[in-house]
């Protein structure tokens, strides 16, 4: 029988909970196997250098190594490649060098992988390693990305200039034309920090082949396990790809930076044929802090022109943007498409254009986390706007309601086409839930302690549910974006789903239950989600980006319609009506108007069990799949609101309250979109107070470990007042959903460092970077005095 | 280079032989297979390996297994009740929605068992400031700081 009440809507406790909170999840790092070996890779102590010669003869003959590898044993093979090809404004390729398994000839990043060691023990491979001798000439060093493009030494020949490319969108006429007329131009020199991604586990991998059918089993920490397969396989490795099973198992968070396809993995599965025996490989978090992916790392100039009423009239962009050492998978669409694209923000600005140059250093190299691109475009936006009400002496709210976009679906002028929104609510409901009334109060009473209060706004839109294949590829996307669903309906009644979006946190083990379950009638428990493994799974391309509901979602509401409408062919023959006669609903399939009906579990069994069925039109069985590419981006919005409270003689800085208010359209589980929220903000927060990565001007990350980088800690954050508004409904998925995941970091920078200076205004403070640090807060003060 | 440990692992008795540097997270894990203590950093600040010693909390990468001779072990699994039911602080976190990838899990879980059994924790600042060692990259702490106070009730704390 049905459900009494829809699951869709209600908060239901997760499903996967009970293993993660038992110690039973098992994640990589968990799995040994039988023969295991132990891998550990020798990595670069310089920024930059050649090497002459590798000398492993040491470390081969070094106690338990079964075998070392460097470039030489892997000639031949491809390096590993990016995604997503963007186009110069000369119409020219990016730079694309090469970003090898393990250096060839030269080190470009502390941390880059020079040799595999494999032994029976990890001990005995670091101990081998350190016997390794490499003939280092160590290299000039470019770190400082505004300086990457001048700096006279180059990462990589083919890009003398350091620059990957030179990209531009927006009409670049009508924006010089604005700004010419303006009454007012508001002008900000902008830095979006760089951030490590530091999901708490770290990465890890374990490959093993078997001669017995010439295959390989590979078990990584990956979001999306059939792309690093396809990726791995035909352009780096060239293997078959259907002889290669990968298996992401619990992954403990990633962020973006599990996404890609890294040297560790590809080096193991290359060396399990060569060595016999699977190997496994787990960064320590050294290396995690020096090879995975990092974050943001933006330069910028932003200018806003407006009339003397306070209406945007252009916004002219220039970005400076971080590639690192090497271009990673998806590195290239990052500061462009997923970023560029935003600048129109919740406004009505007639005219944009940002043009973006994107460097390569002797860091780390750069890709998505979490927000990818639309924190940076929200945090400049959104600081950009509240210094021109102050300039302009407007109300912050009430400058943006002047400008708020109201009619759609609205085509902005930088290429986006938002389907339905409505910023008034969220706005609305964000100053009354934090408030604001009632600030001018609390600001007296922090000045009589001696404390400065500030409250600053964020009105933040984004672009997910990542993305229209055609869009894509026409924006250079090398591969597409759809999402895959299967529904396997067993004989008796119970269903298992295998959806290519990945679950490392966000909880789809229960909320694609809910939606699978309210649709057919069936209790949550006898419905079991299977994903992030190839040998099971059909195809995805993964969860990022804010795409698992909006279009893995819509991808198994698509198979269930076809599991529906075969069912009503069964139906139809059990009760000897026309196929057309059968309506589906709360779990029974009923002719029209009669109470002739067999419940969900009654067809099911007669799938399985087909006598008599007409074999020339119906097969039995009730397993069916599809294949879902989005329409458009889905457009999540919101308006975010900190208030904060300054110690001017320390820098420190409180958060006292912070109040968001989203529209996400419909909502399936809101528990789970509430922890979506508190984790956005959580890392938003962290980037506007705590978070930086340093490195020094030789390339080495001084911010390298947990005691040096500063990651949130429940004392740093304060409790958070999260609320949605009934918004508007995603007008091109059934389910009506936006996504949530990276709603809270990117709008939350911009609404902290807003109200930091606006407690520090009345000092003379007007801007100052991220993060803001008890120390970089005081130094700003002390600069404003002078 | 090698000693032989003796010591009670979830109530039970377990005698082994491990190398003299081998930390106490790594024997739990790789040696006992109990893979519920995690490991996410080393520099001993992030907390996923807590465990108990003697009733206490303790970060187990931090403490040799050497160190744990003649000493009680409770992990993870040894909290977790055997027929299938949730210790309530367990059971507090899965109603308030305290976790999402599960990493931290074990080890918040650990901490925050010690940390309403034998630290003062009536205020959420009380609770935040208890929680300190351990990192969350997911929950932003929010539901964990409402789990560990609901818990902390339902024990009687």
């Amino acid at each position: 029988m049905s459900a009494v009440q829809p699951l869709i809507g209600r908060s239901i406790e997760r499903k996967e909970d009970y293993r993660f909170l038992t110690g039973a999840g098992q994640y990589t790092d968990d799995i040994i196997l039988p023969q295991q070996t132990y891998a550990w890779f020798l990595r670069s102590p310089h920024a930059h250098a050649r090497f002459r010669s590798i000398d492993t003869s040491a470390a081969r003959a070094a106690p338990g190594v079964l075998a070392v590898f460097t470039s030489k044993d892997l000639a031949g093979i491809g390096g590993l490649p990016c995604g997503w090809l963007i186009k110069s404004i000369d119409g020219s390729p990016m730079k694309e060098p090469k970003h090898p398994v393990l250096a060839e000839e030269k080190v470009r990043h502390v941390g880059d992988p020079l040799a595999l060691v494999v032994a029976e023990s990890l001990v005995q491979a670091k101990a081998a390693a350190a016997l390794i001798e490499v003939d280092y000439e160590v290299l000039p060093v470019v770190v400082d990305t505004a300086m990457a493009a001048k700096s006279g030494t180059a990462v990589h020949d083919m890009a003398p200039d350091n620059v990957c490319y030179t990209w531009a969108i927006g009409d670049k006429a009508a924006v010089d034309a604005a700004f010419a007329r303006a009454d007012h131009i508001t002008r900000l020199s902008i830095v979006n920090n760089r951030l490590i991604p530091n999901a708490i586990e770290p990465r890890a991998a374990n490959a093993s082949y078997s001669r017995a059918d010439d295959s390989y089993t590979l078990y990584v920490t990956s979001q999306n396990p059939h792309v690093e397969r396809l990726l791995m396989t035909a352009f780096v490795l060239g293997l078959p790809e259907h002889k290669v099973r990968v298996i992401a198992p619990d992954v403990g968070g990633g962020f973006g930076s599990k996404i890609y396809l890294y040297a560790e993995e590809t080096a193991l599965v290359w060396a399990a044929r060569r060595v016999g025996r699977p190997i496994k490989w787990t960064a320590e978090r050294h290396e995690s802090f020096l090879t995975d992916a990092h974050g943001r790392d933006h330069v910028s100039i932003a200018e806003l022109a407006l009339d003397r009423g306070g209406k945007f009239l252009a916004l002219r962009v220039h970005t400076t943007a971080n590639l690192g050492a090497y271009l990673s998978t998806f590195a290239s669409c990052i500061p462009t498409i997923l970023y560029a694209t935003l600048l129109a923000g919740q406004y009505a600005t007639p005219a944009i254009y940002c043009e973006v140059q994107a460097v390569f250093t002797n860091t780390t190299p750069v890709d998505a986390y979490r927000g990818a691109g639309r924190p940076e475009a929200a945090y400049l936006l959104e600081r950009t706007v509240e210094l021109a009400a102050r300039e302009l002496h407007i109300d912050p709210a009430e400058l943006r309601r002047r400008n708020f976009i109201r009619a759609f679906p609205y085509a902005s002028p930088v290429g986006l086409s938002y389907d339905t929104g409505d910023y008034e609510a969220t706005l609305n409901q964000v100053l009354d839930f934090a408030d604001v009334k009632g600030f001018p109060a609390r600001k007296a009473a922090s000045a009589q302690r001696g404390l400065l209060r500030g409250i600053g706004y964020s009105c933040y839109i984004e672009a997910c549910g990542i993305a229209p294949s055609n869009i894509a590829g026409a924006l250079g996307a090398r591969a597409g974006l759809f999402e895959a669903g299967e529904i396997r309906v067993h004989p008796t009644g119970k269903v298992t789903v295998f959806t290519g979006s990945h679950s490392h946190g966000q909880g789809h083990e229960t909320t694609f239950a809910q939606v699978v379950a309210d649709r057919l009638g069936l209790a949550i428990d006898d419905v079991d989600i299977q994903h992030g493994d190839t040998g099971k799974v059909l195809f995805g391309m993964g969860t990022y980006g804010s795409r698992s509901l909006a279009v893995g979602g819509t991808a198994i509401i698509k198979a269930l319609d076809k599991i529906i409408a075969k069912g009503k062919k069964i139906a139809a023959h059990l009760l000897e009506a026309s196929d057309a006669d059968v309506e589906f609903a709360s779990g029974e399939f009923r002719v029209v108007g009669t109470d002739r009906k067999k419940g969900f579990a009654e067809i099911a069994l007669a799938a399985y069990v087909p006598h008599n069925f007409p074999l020339d039109k119906l097969e039995p069985g009730l397993n069916e799949n599809a294949f879902y590419d989005p329409a458009n981006f889905t457009f999540p919005a919101g308006s975010y609101l900190c208030e904060v409270e300054v110690d001017p003689d320390t820098g420190a800085v409180r958060i006292d309250r912070f109040t968001a208010s989203d529209d996400f359209g419909n909502v399936v589980n809101p528990m789970i979109v509430e922890g979506q929220v508190h984790g956005g903000l959580a890392q938003g927060i962290g980037q506007a107070l705590l978070e930086g990565c340093v490195y020094n001007s030789d390339g080495q990350l001084l911010s390298g470990s947990y005691l040096d980088y500063a990651m949130p800690r429940a004392a740093d954050l304060p409790a958070f007042r999260v609320e949605t508004v009934k918004g508007t409904p995603c007008t091109h998925n059934p389910l009506g959903v936006k996504g949530c995941g990276e709603a809270g970091a990117i709008g939350s920078p911009a609404a902290v460092m807003n109200a930091i200076l606006d407690a520090l205004s009345p000092l003379g403070v007007t801007h100052f970077d991220m993060p803001a640090t008890p120390y970089r807060v005081w130094q700003a003060i002390r600069a404003a005095r002078r | 280079m090698s000693v032989t440990i003796q010591l009670k692992v979830n109530g039970r008795p377990v005698s082994a032989e491990v190398r003299a540097d081998t930390m106490l997270s790594t024997f739990l894990r790789e040696q006992l297979r109990l893979t519920g203590t995690h490991v996410g950093c080393d520099t001993g600040s992030c907390g996923a390996c807590t465990v108990h010693l003697d009733g206490r909390a303790v970060k187990s990468c931090n403490v040799l297994a050497a160190q744990a001779q003649g000493r009680e072990v409770t992990t993870i699994e040894g909290v977790t009740p055997v027929d299938g039911s949730l210790h309530p602080m367990q059971a507090a976190f899965k109603a308030c929605h305290g976790l999402q990838c599960g990493f931290c899990t074990p080890g918040m879980v650990m901490c925050a068992i010690d940390l309403v059994t034998h630290h003062e924790h009536a205020t959420d600042e009380q609770i935040r400031a208890g929680l300190e060692g351990n990192l969350c990259r997911c929950t932003g702490y929010h539901n964990i700081v409402r789990a560990v106070a609901q818990a902390a009730k339902v024990m009687g704390r």
